[in-house]
């Protein structure tokens, strides 16, 4: 505890001293704070993916530190710096939004499409705090922002088709852009038969369907104020979990906002906006497909979310400072009913989240300096109050059973610090961060109720009385460039305290049929989480380009036990060949043996594997319409394949074909 | 424009009905129903007076039944606010007659003319015949009695069990409560009586019962921070029943005496997944 209240004065001094330094600095131009913030940040664009269509979950897959969890062909988890969703801070826009599934088989990346994003940022650790408090780090998903240009209508259609599986995709989008006002809408059905493994091997329960559409718009109230309202729907049915014992028959969600935004380049306040935002998740678990099973039963979820936030960018000499005002109340009620197989007796029922209400209201605050045009250094906090009750009485009741003295309120403080250096030269750029933050346990791992996990076969009981999660960080990310040559690498180390699993509860007898025991969160009292990516690229000629990237990581407890889901040794090694009308990409990425694996928390040894791609794209111009065609194969050598973070060890995709052609006309 | 003439009216009509709710001063003090909630199960008539019987669910079925009473005066309309009675149920059978587990009755608490006791039927025949009930009552130093044939019905759980310990002791052990189980840590109250002989079943004191609730829908699952149920001040054994969820338990029980020594039932393992010794809940 020490350690962190020192840290904490320390953190607190050395923004003092610059602040200080502040004032005698000659005035310089830093529009670099978002750049600062992000360690990824890409644009979604036709040209840059290999695939038009790709789901958001094959998108963010791509980014380094990214891994996605699957437990099936549709709805990845997505992990960061080998952290999962309870550990990130995973946003829309800027808005809160929850899964409704205790089985986190519906991470909020399901209920948005690619066509609804124009970019993803990823903050890594606590430079991923601006909406809400994490340790492995923030994801936001950013739609697309308004635009007055008056460029007028123009509308796409994409129709993708891949063999594998059988897998149609199709798109429709449309805009008008007025100098006052504009809209956009888009929709995309996707539908996917069950896919083969490599070898034709077919993997039962892996299709899936969904459709969702997007509506925004905006006016322009005058030159600095705009208001813009915000519709997303999403709908998957008949969505298979093949590395679980359950489907999904629904999983609905309508995702609402209406923000202000101001906007001055002349004064001290560059941009202020404002944000309420309404969402609301349905998700039905069903096995009625699946035809031997212990039990019948029925896992209905909701997940409701209100909450706004109000943000500013400041300016002020050389600081570019930016206040973020949040909060949120969320409602999360799951319940299971089992139907015994004798019809004479009643069905079963229970709580798995007694209708939590989560609170919170906190404050970010970042500010990035420049100590010369090559040198930056910015610093940032978070401040939040968040408070959970259960509001449903006989929910409160069955968690008594574990927990004799619970009371149906809990609040906790929580807090988020974080510096950052930065140097850029002609021939090297560093960065060197510090961090420490907070977060409190998520409402499974407070308040599930016998919730059962497929991956290591143990029912988890929530544990309301847990500590906050705590975890320091340090990174440092270099780049090196000579001539056509880039090598850089990056690296974090987390230091985590009260770290959040479940562990074994002889005492308890299990719930699921089936189950090995129970499992109750508690806190582990450390663990250390590393890891190490070395990029390099290289650029042979105008058209030829060639990259690679090793990874390390590391998990340990301070039981003396691998952590879960730590990523093994990993590779990839791609080909490029870029024309303006035309590109190919020859691809090679494996993992190597998870000889780290976490037997202990039910983890066991996945073998090493490599798979090659090809994916090649071409652009034609019609007229005054433009054509993309993106196609190729994925799997070239048909590869029969798991890789660690792959549920109950399902295997991937076999060999594809894909084929994506995207018309845009003006 | 509307809403001018609406609010108004909304507002007189907010008041109105707030002064008029206040004052409810009849002129005759209010009759207290005495019974309420409560429905009849029987009425047992003689010349002079009505018995009457009621209980939540207004019929007997097996198990116990928490009964109030009250008399009623036939000639005046109105019941006994002070009088003594006790009751003997009694089962005919083909070749014996026995009676079964009761308590005394006395005066409900917070009422004037309704008693209160409980019985325990531990059988009945399929069609709910064979038991009768005799009322023996005193009032202002009169004794008087009543008998009539009664129907209990075979309760769908079993809620009450009679076995023979291993000190060759029969007992019939019955479960009081919880009546409205739910999916908490519930209080268990459980009646323990041995059999004196066919009329008599003494409250049996200071012994341990163990418990062990299981669904065998759900692979015999448990549940945790059950506790025994050891002898209350009541009359009755109480502990703590934990229900993790809705549906059909079994609560597996073991009979200890004052030394621990198991008199009857077994403990619950993978080879033997029932006691001998059980009580059968649903909600």
């Amino acid at each position: 505890m020490i350690k962190y209240i020192l840290f904490g004065f320390g953190f607190l001094f050395t923004a003092l001293t610059f602040a200080q330094e502040l004032e005698a600095t000659v005035d310089k131009d830093t529009t670099q704070l978002e750049e600062v913030i992000l360690i990824g940040e890409r644009k979604l664009s036709n040209y840059r993916q290999e695939k038009t269509l790709s789901s958001i979950d094959d998108y963010l897959e791509k980014s380094n530190k990214v891994t996605m969890i699957k437990r099936g062909n549709y709805a990845w988890e997505p992990s960061l710096n080998n952290m999962d969703s309870q550990r990130l801070s995973v946003t829309i826009d800027g808005m809160q939004i929850f899964g409704a599934c205790t089985d986190k088989m519906d991470p909020i990346t399901s209920y948005v499409d690619v066509s609804n994003l124009e970019k993803v940022s990823i903050g890594s650790g606590q430079e991923g705090t601006e909406n809400g408090h994490c340790v492995g780090g923030g994801i936001d998903l950013k739609r697309p922002k308004s635009k007055f240009n008056g460029s007028g209508f123009k509308s796409g259609i994409d129709l993708g088709y891949e063999t594998n599986g059988n897998y149609k995709t199709a798109g429709l989008n449309a805009e008008y852009v007025g100098n006052k006002f504009y809209i956009n809408g888009d929709g995309i059905f996707r539908k996917s038969d069950n896919y083969d493994a490599g070898g034709n091997e077919e993997v039962l329960y892996s299709q899936f369907q969904k459709y969702n559409i997007s509506l925004k718009g905006g006016y322009k109230l005058t030159e600095k104020h705009t208001l813009d309202a915000d519709v997303i729907y999403d709908k998957a049915t008949d969505v298979g979990y093949p590395a679980l014992p359950m489907d999904v028959s629904l999983a609905e969600a309508l995702i609402t906002s209406l923000t202000h935004t101001y906007k001055n380049d002349s004064t001290r306040i560059k941009s202020w906006e404002s944000k309420l935002y309404f969402n609301t998740i349905t998700h039905i678990m069903d096995d009625s497909k699946r035809p031997d099973v212990p039990i019948r039963m029925d896992m209905p979820g909701w997940s409701d979310t209100y909450g706004f936030y109000t943000k500013a960018t400041l300016t002020e000499s050389k600081h570019n400072l930016l206040i973020n005002l949040n909060g949120f109340y969320n409602r999360s009620l799951a319940e299971m009913t089992m139907y015994p197989n004798n019809p004479n007796q009643p069905a079963m029922f229970m709580y798995t989240w007694p209708d939590i209400r989560t609170l919170y209201t906190g404050v970010y605050i970042k500010d990035a300096f420049a100590l010369t045009d090559e040198k930056t250094i910015s610093a940032s906090a978070r401040l939040g109050y968040h408070n959970n009750i259960i509001a449903e009485e006989s929910g409160l009741e069955s968690l008594q059973i574990f927990y004799p003295d619970l009371t149906d309120s809990k609040s906790r403080m929580l807090m988020s610090l974080s510096a950052e250096y930065k140097v850029k030269k002609d021939n090297y750029d560093a960065t060197f961060g510090l961090g420490y933050g907070e977060r409190a346990p998520s409402v499974s791992e407070g308040y599930g109720f016998f919730l059962f996990n497929s991956f290591d076969n143990y029912d988890y009981i929530g544990n309301p009385t847990m500590k906050n999660e705590k975890s320091l960080e340090a990174n440092i990310a270099a780049n090196y460039y000579i001539n056509n040559f880039k090598i850089g690498f990056e690296t974090s180390y987390f230091y985590l305290t009260d770290y959040i699993i479940g562990e074994l509860d002889e005492s308890i007898s299990p719930m699921t049929i089936g189950a090995d025991g129970v499992k109750v969160y508690s806190s582990l009292r450390h663990a250390n989480i590393f890891d190490f990516y070395v990029n390099s690229s290289y650029k042979i000629s105008d058209a030829f380009s060639v990259n690679g990237t090793v990874g390390y990581n590391y998990g340990k407890g301070s039981n003396k036990e691998n952590l879960p889901f730590i990523k093994p040794f990993s590779y990839l090694a791609e080909v490029n060949y870029t024309r303006d009308l035309f590109n190919a990409a020859l691809q090679i990425n494996g993992n190597g043996n998870q000889s780290n694996y976490s037997s202990f928390y039910g983890e066991n040894e996945t073998a090493s594997y490599a798979v090659l791609n090809l994916n090649l794209g071409n652009v034609f111009y019609i007229k005054n319409n433009k054509m993309v065609f993106k196609y190729g194969i994925e799997n070239i050598l048909d590869t029969n394949y798991s890789t660690y973070a792959d549920w109950n060890n399902i295997p991937r995709q076999g060999r594809n074909f894909y084929m994506n052609v995207s018309y845009i006309l003006f | 424009m509307k809403l001018k003439y609406i609010l108004p009216i909304l507002f007189i009509a907010l008041f109105s009905t707030a002064c008029s709710s206040d004052d409810d001063n009849n002129d005759q003090p209010p009759v207290i129903n005495e019974v309420e909630g409560l429905t009849k199960i029987q009425d047992f008539t003689n010349n002079n007076h009505t018995i009457e019987l009621w209980s939540e669910t207004g019929h007997f079925k097996t198990g116990y039944n928490d009964i109030s009473v009250r008399i009623k005066d036939n000639t005046s309309n109105s019941f006994f606010e002070n009088f003594t009675i006790n009751w003997m149920p009694v089962m005919e059978m083909p070749s014996m007659e026995h009676s079964c587990p009761k308590s005394t009755i006395e005066k409900a608490p917070g009422k004037n003319t309704v008693y209160q006791g409980y019985i325990i039927y531990q059988m009945t025949n399929l069609d709910g015949s064979g038991w009768s009930l005799t009322l023996n009552y005193t009032i202002d130093n009169v004794d008087y009695t009543v008998t009539d044939t009664i129907t209990v019905t075979q309760n769908y759980n079993q809620n009450v069990t009679t076995f023979k310990g291993s000190d060759d002791v029969k007992y019939v052990l019955a479960l009081i409560e919880p009546q409205s189980p739910k999916i908490a840590t519930n209080i268990m109250k459980v009646g323990l009586y041995k059999m004196e002989n066919m009329m008599s079943f003494p409250i049996v004191e200071d012994y341990t019962i163990t418990l062990d609730p299981r669904m065998p829908d759900m692979g015999n699952h448990s549940s945790p921070n059950n506790t025994d149920l050891t002898y209350r001040s009541d009359g009755m054994y109480q502990g703590n029943l934990s229900l993790t969820m809705t549906g059909y338990w079994v609560l597996n029980l073991q009979l200890l005496d004052e030394t621990n020594t198991v008199l009857k039932g077994e403990a619950v393992t993978l080879e033997n997944p029932q006691s001998s010794v059980y009580l059968e809940l649903e909600f």
